[in-house]
């Protein structure tokens, strides 16, 4: 009887422990610019991707690495799927958990990108990937509508840092 | 010398940040446009200047390979054959690098034009300088250019509709609502769109 108590705690837990990777959420605009309008001291980077995107894909662990490198430093990386929504489970799912993604993953389920686009920000034209890197207490916000090297990613955080 | 050498950094860090800032320049609505000669699926070199019936076309940087615009493939495919007889063929420009995109080489494209009887040029933007020149971004990203007596001027520039995911669920047909006013000699009422697209593979160092 305690085995089998033991067995279902520690399945129960493993499968927790699994559903939580592979959580994705899914969200509207007035949501993300709720995320995108944070005042604190934290700087945000947040990564427009999709699977299906090449230069994002090859990208993503740049982002992902500063989980690591800047821990304990106030930096918060969200990854926001492009991706239709109803690629959730078939697409986006599987390529989270495939890929061990740490950072917050959610996705953004708009159709129409010229009523949003805007909202999430002017400069952006239309390509993937695109990155907003901002902190609301030193009132500095930058914009990139391209893939990152190591050297440019690191160099961009820093300024934010300093 | 020391001096030249030490503002060289500024200088470099002001062209880098611009370029990061504001992406690369292109046309705007009502800029005229420059003409282009590139080479055609079937071999031979067009400019927009060869077809004298025209009265505008509707240029579009699209490509293989995106999903993107492999989602939009047949509905530019129905703009030609709704605006062609109209006055307005489609140009279809793929500006993708092929050295970086395989699936974007002339040979595939061939294929591709052929597989789906595209019934429009689709050219190979080979030094991609024509998407510069247009200040194309992405895939699919469209322009519709009017002749203005002796020019041809930009009317239109963005998306084709609001839904790439499902043609049955678009609900505004951007390029053809543009396309309405512009028949009718009027500016387009929304002459710029905004839509989600893969980024134009440029050449490296280029």
């Amino acid at each position: 009887m305690k085995f089998l108590t033991l067995f279902l705690l520690v399945t129960g837990l493993l499968y927790g422990a699994s559903a939580q990777a592979q959580q994705v959420a899914v969200i509207k605009l007035p949501e993300l610019q709720k995320r995108l309008s944070q005042q604190n001291d934290t700087t945000y980077v947040v990564n427009f991707w999709a699977t299906w995107c090449a230069p994002c894909v090859k990208e993503l662990p740049l982002f992902e690495q500063l989980n690591t490198t800047h821990a304990g430093k106030k930096v918060k990386v969200l990854l926001v799927s492009m991706d239709y929504a109803s690629q959730l489970d078939k697409k986006v799912k599987p390529f989270v958990l495939k890929r061990g993604l740490k950072s917050e993953v959610v996705l953004l389920n708009e159709s129409d990108p010229n009523t949003y686009m805007d909202k999430v920000d002017p400069k952006w034209s239309g390509a993937l990937p695109f990155t907003v890197i901002w902190n609301g207490r030193k009132n500095r916000r930058a914009t990139f509508e391209k893939e990152f090297t190591q050297a440019e990613l690191t160099a961009e955080i820093s300024k934010f840092l300093q | 010398m020391k001096k030249l050498l030490s503002f060289f950094p500024a200088l470099l860090a002001v062209v880098l940040l611009s370029n990061f800032v504001d992406g690369p320049a292109g046309y705007q609505v009502g800029d005229k446009v420059a003409d282009f000669k590139l080479k055609n699926v079937d071999g031979k070199m067009v400019s927009l200047a060869d077809n004298k019936a025209a009265k505008g076309y509707i240029v579009v940087f699209t490509c293989n390979t995106c999903p993107y615009a492999k989602a939009y493939e047949s509905r530019i495919i129905e703009l030609h054959q709704k605006y062609a007889p109209q006055g307005y063929p489609v140009v279809a420009i793929n500006p993708n690098d092929p050295a970086t995109v395989p699936g974007d080489s002339y040979a595939e494209m061939k294929s591709r034009a052929a597989s789906k009887k595209y019934p429009f040029a689709y050219l190979q933007d080979e030094t991609q300088q024509v998407a510069r020149t247009y200040g194309a971004t992405r895939t699919p990203h469209l322009y519709v250019v009017s002749r203005k007596g002796a020019d041809l001027v930009v009317s239109y520039i963005g998306a084709i509709d609001d839904n790439s995911e499902d043609a049955k669920l678009v609900k505004t047909k951007y390029v053809e609502q543009a396309m309405t006013d512009i028949l009718a000699g009027k500016p387009a009422a929304l002459s710029s769109t905004k839509a989600i697209g893969c980024t134009i593979k440029w050449k490296k160092n280029g």
